[in-house]
Parts: C-alpha cells; structure tokens; sequence
C-alpha cells in the first residue's frame, strides 16, 4: 500500500521521459497510473464488505511516532477509489484538452504529485504523515492553480490558496499535535478510544477550533471559503479534479474521520452545523449572480461541501450516511460539469453563459452528459443527487429543536443549487444557437468519454441504489458508526421530503425562467467590503507586507554604522544588564575590589607605563586627521600588545603579534599613503553619542574580565595535559607550538585554509584593478 | 596584573568601537584591528596569567611542573591573530578597490549597488 501511495511521486520523476519518448502517446500511457491505482483499491473491495479493516505498517521515524502506517477501511476505500477513479478520468481528459500545450509536462508531473498526496491524505493511519500529505496536497494545488503563471491573476489566486491552506494546515498540524500528546497515540484508528479523555480535556476547546481551522480552510468554510472561486484559474481539469471533487473533500473527511474522536459535543454541533449552514446559504447565493460556467459551478461546490459540513454538525448516523451519499453524488456529477464546463470553454472560447446557447447542435454528446449530470445535481428522481437531497432533508427534518432552521436554509440552498445546475448545465445546451467562435465541433473521445461515464453512473447509481452503492457506502458509514446501517432506496414514499423536493423544483424551476431578474434583485443587495473575508485576507496580506517593509527600512537601513549601533546597544543592555541581576555572589563593586587586591601587589612601572602608552596611543588614532598619523598609532598599539606578551609569558604570541603587525602597518601604508586627510563627516553630536556608546562596550569588556579574575573558576585540565604530555608524546618543549602543530593540527590546517582563501581573495582583487584600468 | 590588562582591554575595545561607528571606511578597518587586538587580550586575561613564566618546558625535564603561563588560550589566541590578519588584508584590498569606484572612502556613498558606477553605464550621468 505504501507503494501505491508512493508510485504517484515516482511517476512524476519520470513524465518528462515519457513525453520525451513519445509525445502523442504519453497522455494516455499515464493515465494507466490511475487506472492501476483504481483497480488496486478495487480489489480490497470484497475484504471491505466483508466488514474487515487492512492495516499496513511502515516505521518512518519511529522515534517520533512518525509512521507511514496505511489503513483501508470502507471509507477510505470510498474516497481512493473517487480520487484513483476521477484521477484516471482526468488524465485522459487532460491528454487531449492540453494537447497543444507546452506545459503539458509540468502539469502531469504537479498532478501526479497531487493524486499520490492525495491517496496518502485518505489512507494514512498516522495523522503526523497524514500532515504532511495535507501540505503536499496544498503546495502541488497551489502549482497547479499557477498553471498561467503569465497571468497575474493566476499567481494571485496560487498564492492566496497557498497561503490560506497551508496556514490552515499548521493549525491542524498543531491540533493533531496536542491530540497526539492527550492520546498517546497518533494512530487515527486507536484515537477514538480516547474519545471522553479529550472531549472532557480543558484544551479541546482550542483543540478543535485549531482543527476545524485546517478542516474549514481546506474545504472552503466561511470565512476561509474565498479561495476557491479565485482558483478557477487553474486549468479545467484541475478544478474538476482538485476542488470540486477531491482536494477540497479532504477537510469533509478529516472531519468525518474524526467524528468519533472530537465529536458529540455542543461546540462540535454548533461550529459545524453553524458554519457549515450559512457557507452552504451564503455560497449558494452568491451563485446565482456568477456568469462565467466554472465560477457558478465553484460557488455551487463551495456551497455543497458548506452542506457536508452541516451534516457532520447534526452527528448521528443518518446525518453521516445521508453525508456521504450526499458527497458521492456530487463528485460524480460535479466532476462531469465541470469538465463539460471544459470542453464548452475549448470549443468556444469562452465560460461566460450569456453569450453561449443551443451547443447542442454541434456538442450533443457534451449536451448530454450537461444534462445528465445537472439533473443529477438538480435532485431530479431517479438520479443518485434525488436520493441525496431526499437524505439531506431527512436529517434536517430530524435534527431536534432547530430542524425549522436548518430544513429552510437547506431548502432555499437547493432551490440556489437547482437554479445554478440548470444555468451551467443545461441552458448553454438549449434555445437559439449562439456562439462566439465559429469553428464549434464535438471533443475528442478522451474527453467526453470519462464525462460520459460520469453522468451514467449518476443516473445507474441513482436508479439501483440498492445494489450498487448501498454496500460500500454501508461500510463506509460503519467506519464511524459500527453498529449502523443504511438501505438506499430511490422511493421513499409520500411524505415531508418528498413534498419538499417537490416545492424545491416548482421554485427552482421560476428561478430558471426568471434569470435577469433574480441576479438583478441579488446585484442589489449591497453589503459594505469591509465585510468580506477576501478583503480581510487582502488587509492582512498587504499589512504583513507594508509591516516588513517599515521595519526592513528601520532595520536593514543601508548604513553599516546603524547596524554596528543596533549591535552594540543590544549587546549592552542584554550582557550590561546582566551585571546588575547578577546578585547571588557578588556585586560589582566587590568584584572590583578583589580583582584590584590580588592585582595591586604585581604591577609594577612597566604595567603602569604600558597602559598610559595604549591610552595615548589610542586616543591619538581616534582623534588624527592624518591617516599615516591613525596607522601609527595602531602599530604602536599593537607593538605594545605584544610587550604584554613578552612580560606575560607568551613569547610565541609576541613574536607572531609582532610580525603581523608590522605586516598590517605596511599593507595599510601601501594602500592609503596617497589618500587625503580625513575628512569629518559627522557632526559632534553624533561623536559623542558614538563615544558614549563605545565607552559602555568597552566598560562591559572590562567588567567581564574583572568578574571572571574575581569569581571565575577556571579548569586547568585540559592545560595540565598539554603541560604533562607535551614532550612525552608530542616531543616538543615549547607547549604552545605542541598544541598547534600535534594536538589541534587539524585547526591550523583548517587556519592555513583561511589564509590561503584571503590570500587569493586578495589577489583577484588586485588582479581585478589591473583589468579595470586596461579598459 | 587582571586590572591593569582589564583597563587596557576597555580602551582597545572602546576605540574599536567609536572606530567602526565612523562612516570612513579606512576608520571601519582600523577599528575591526583595535577589536581583533581586544578579544584577543581578553581571552589572554580571563586565562590564568603569570608574569615571565612562559610554558616551557625546562631543558632537562620531560614534564613541566609548578606554576606556568597558560599554554591553551595561548594556542588559540596565536590562531587567531594570523586569522585576524587574513580578515585584515582583505579588508584593505577591498578597500582599495572600492575607494578606486567610488573616489571616496565614505561609507553612505557605498550603501547602494549602481550609483557608485555610474561612470561605467553608457548613457547614465
């Protein structure tokens, strides 16, 4: 199982391979990558009715209870067989619709890392590894909705989907973490067990608002529902595959799969069934107004997943079976509009239903499977969408003291629904032949084929519910409630539902006849920006960006003497500001006195003569105008500091201080002694705020120093050895060349790198003058 | 023998300091030497420090015993004195190649990638 998994991401290594072996062909040799898939999980089928579940192990990193643990129980197996089923429909599809493309390649690979992301969302049993096909589903999304990345909007809409995904999936990451912590576990199959440890727990809460953000985001709830209309920019079969029928279905299962586990709570009920209820209301609306076909049919989906929702919110297992008859229909028949949606933007030129009617003259067959597939979604009898609708207005009937709300919301959403069906599948079919291009002709088999089957098994699935889908669905109901089951029938009998589907079409129907001036009475409704939550994501967004800006202009500001400043006062008042804390054995005041006794008895003229000599020499390079007056007075400086050596019993360190400096004094004069004096650039306010500044750097090194000598203890071991070993094994009796040519040899190797580095640094810089000057 | 280079560390590293606080770059290199001068002193004293007592060990002995200069800080402080330097002599052929761009040692003339090369870009004051 987890080569299945995993065999989406090897195909997509080799797809450019196989289109470079043979371009014609290769659309459809990968389409067998679905097929294969589709047919693997097929054969799981008769272990799944037969109520087992298939659990594979695969320890990943073990030690962080990360596992690639795969389960298969019958809803898990419901959605890999939509996603591997759509998948191969869509490869085929894509194969003749980006025939002519040039990025044909790249979309096969970004699909293929979707569908193998995809599998792993539906069938991993560790929710760590299932977050992290969670955010490859995102970011393979997000390249495929910048498909055009020529266009602006199509990298508009990419990044906003990103952003909003993936950000809604680092909450879940962080809910599945604190699960994870409650639980012990963070299998999904053993969580359920720990159902009343959670539920009860203070957190759950932020526990669930953390995973409804990942969940909500995902599937497109209020206030996170605005990235889906926009990615319609992507490419037709992307938005047929990736947000109508399975991407954006990912939320919808997290949160049926953890139904048992987070669930049967108030908060549960009422975050769901709340902001499932208006998505579903406030999505359907703003449907009715669209006119270009992908964009009423994106608001319909995001409408219809706001209804999945809802039903998870209401619980119970009729809510959760009506819920996933409810999903299967609409993958089956969205899937097919959309991709109807298609061929009519292929054929014609454009999705913009007033300026399309009566293709059925020269698109039959797409005709047909629009209607189909649109009665389907309509919940016209005998189609499967009827049996869902008939379920939806069951459970809402039945759902306690709220069922007047939530049966007339769900009511006038279908009556939106039916309308928005009708517009995008069946008028452009219907009336006076209307076209902008001229040369309108059927699509290739590859592309109406899988629509085809689409809308069929919409109407068989619709019309032998009982035998055909009854069974899978049956399991998939009882992967969260065991002891339930359903019995799909197509007629229910007279009664409240049916009298209701009833009102639904006539009303639906007058909403049909009367497009112009329903949107016009919807186009009236004006509510302020400010209320919208793609406005708030444009806040935020530009925010974030205006916020890096003032402070990258505050802190990355161009002048080395800020940043050197910024340093500086930080390290003074982190490190300075230690001193004062620094309480438990000593103050300051005390350090100084025992540092000056155990000083006092040692220093003698040379140390009093040397610091006055530094003191000069230091105050005369900050002060000189001249620059060879400042270089003297470094040189003198070091020459001193190699005095210290001498006295202080480090020969090898006079002697190479000594040297160098006399090295660096040269270097300087070569280079500077034709430039002019310096010139004063700042003014005297800002001298003595620098000196300020320094004086308090170099008081700190001091005090370190001084607290160091005082209280400091200090470890010779490592010296002793060096005392002790150093001729014995290193044979040497000059300790300190022993350390660097033996005991840490590799570091002055590693020195003489650094060396040989400036040193060639410092060639080509004088090499590069040379050339400047030929020029 | 802790105070007097603790006193001698706090003027090196103020210099170095108001130095690199300059907006000469011959200042800014100048200060980067006072500061390399500085730690290395520092590490020196927070040592333990003797006077005329360098880690030698004695012409008959195979061991050194009794009281010597530290040999360990000695090690590093002589690494990084050659390493200082490295640093340093880039830092001046740097210089010199910017000053030969710019005319200028001033470091706010430096702080943008084209307006210091306008002489090269044909058609650009």
């Amino acid at each position: 199982m987890l080569i299945a998994v995993l065999s989406g991401f090897i195909v997509a290594c080799i797809v450019p391979l196989i289109f470079k072996l043979n371009r014609k062909v290769a659309g459809a040799l990968l389409s067998i990558l679905p097929l294969s898939l589709f047919i693997f999980y097929l054969q799981f089928l008769p272990n799944v009715l037969a109520g087992e579940k298939i659990l594979t192990t695969f320890y990943w990193i073990p030690s962080l209870k990360i596992n690639l643990n795969f389960m298969i129980d019958g809803l898990n197996l419901l959605f890999a067989l939509i996603i591997s089923g759509i998948g191969f429909v869509v490869y085929l599809y894509a194969s003749a619709y980006l025939a002519k493309s040039e990025k044909i390649v790249p979309f096969y690979i970004y699909i293929s890392i979707f569908m193998a992301s995809m599998l792993g969302v539906v069938t991993c049993n560790n929710t760590l590894a299932l977050f992290v096909f969670w955010e490859l589903t995102s970011i393979s999304s997000f390249l495929l909705i910048g498909f055009n990345h020529e266009q602006e909007r199509s990298r508009y809409a990419a990044l906003q989907s990103l952003l909003v995904t993936a950000g809604g999936g680092l909450a879940l990451l962080a809910s599945v973490i604190i699960i994870g912590q409650i639980a012990g576990t963070y299998e999904i199959s053993q969580m359920s067990a720990f159902h009343s440890n959670l539920i009860n727990n203070a957190l759950y809460p932020s526990i669930l608002i953390l995973f409804l953000i990942g969940t909500f985001t995902k599937s497109a709830q209020f206030p996170f529902h605005f990235w889906l209309p926009n990615a319609m920019e992507a490419p037709t079969p992307v938005s047929a595959y990736l947000h109508s029928a399975t991407m954006v279905k990912a939320g919808v299962f997290l949160m049926i799969k953890f139904l048992p586990i987070l669930g049967g709570t108030e908060l549960w009920m009422w975050l769901l069934g709340g902001f499932g209820g208006w998505t579903m209301l406030m999505a359907s609306t703003m449907a009715l107004k669209q006119t270009d076909l992908k964009r009423l049919l994106a608001y319909s989906t995001v409408s219809v997943l706001g209804t999945l929702t809802m039903l998870i919110g209401l619980g119970g297992e009729k809510a959760i079976s009506a819920m996933i008859i409810y999903l299967f229909a609409h993958s089956l028949y969205k899937g097919a509009l959309f991709l109807t949606a298609g061929i009519i933007d292929h054929e014609t030129g454009t999705r913009d239903i007033r300026n399309i009617s009566g293709l059925r003259k020269y698109l039959p067959i797409t005709a047909l499977i629009g209607v189909l597939a649109a009665l389907s979604g309509m919940g016209i009898i005998p189609f499967i969408g009827f049996i869902g609708k008939e379920m939806l207005y069951e459970t809402a009937l039945l759902s306690g003291q709220y069922s007047t709300l939530f049966i007339t919301i769900s009511v006038i959403s279908a009556v939106n629904i039916f309308a928005v069906m009708a517009y995008s599948g069946i008028l452009p079919f219907f009336g006076e032949y209307k076209s902008p291009s001229e040369h309108v002709h059927e699509a290739p088999f590859q592309m109406t084929s899988g629509p085809v089957a689409f809308a069929l098994l919409g109407l068989v699935s619709g019309l032998f519910a009982g035998s055909t889908v009854d069974g899978l669905t049956n399991k998939a109901l009882q992967s969260i409630f065991p002891s339930a089951s359903h019995h799909l029938a197509l007629f229910h009998g007279f009664n409240l539902p049916l009298l209701l589907s009833a009102l639904t079409i006539v009303v639906g129907l007058i909403f049909v006849l009367n497009r112009k001036s329903l949107v016009e009475f919807i186009e009236k409704i004006r509510i302020p920006e400010y209320f919208f939550p793609s406005k708030w994501y444009d806040y935020i967004f530009n925010g974030t960006l205006s916020f890096a800006e003032i402070q990258t202009k505050f802190l990355q500001n161009g002048h080395l003497r800020y940043y050197i400043f910024t340093i500086l006062a930080l390290f003074i008042l982190l490190v300075g500001g230690s001193f004062f804390g620094f309480n438990t054995s000593g103050s300051i005041l005390n350090a100084f006195a025992i540092s000056i006794e155990r000083s006092i008895a040692g220093i003698d003229i040379y140390d009093i003569s040397m610091l006055i000599t530094v003191l000069i020499a230091s105050v005369f390079a900050l002060l000189s105008q001249g620059r060879l007056s400042a270089i003297a007075s470094m040189g003198i400086v070091g020459a001193l500091i190699s005095l210290i050596y001498i006295i202080y019993g480090a020969p090898d360190l006079a002697m190479t201080q000594l040297s160098i400096e006399t090295l660096s004094v040269i270097l300087f004069v070569l280079v500077l002694y034709k430039l002019p004096r310096f010139f004063t650039y700042s003014k005297l306010k800002t001298r003595i705020r620098d000196l300020v500044i320094a004086l308090a750097f170099g008081s700190i090194f001091t005090m370190i120093i001084i607290f160091v000598s005082a209280y400091g203890k200090f470890d010779t071991g490592l010296s002793e050895y060096f005392a002790q070993t150093s001729y014995l094994i290193g044979h040497g009796k000059n300790i300190v060349n022993v350390i660097l040519v033996d005991f840490r040899g590799f570091d002055t190797m590693g020195e003489i790198t650094v060396l040989s580095i400036a040193a060639v640094g410092v060639y080509s810089l004088l090499r590069l003058r040379k050339q400047g000057g030929e020029q | 023998m802790e105070f007097v280079l603790a006193i001698i560390v706090g003027i090196l590293a103020t210099s170095a300091f108001y130095l690199m606080l300059r907006r000469s770059l011959v200042k800014v290199i100048l200060g980067m030497v006072f500061l390399g001068n500085a730690v290395n002193l520092t590490i020196f004293s927070v040592a333990r420090v003797t006077k005329g007592l360098a880690a030698f060990i004695p012409e008959n002995a195979s061991t050194l015993e009794g009281t010597y200069a530290d040999p360990l800080p000695q090690a590093l402080i002589l690494t990084a004195i050659v390493i200082g330097f490295g640093t340093q002599a880039f830092a001046i052929a740097l210089f010199r190649k910017a000053f030969q761009k710019v005319g200028d040692d001033d470091l706010d003339k430096m702080n943008s990638t084209d307006i210091m090369c306008n002489e090269d870009i044909p058609g650009d004051k």
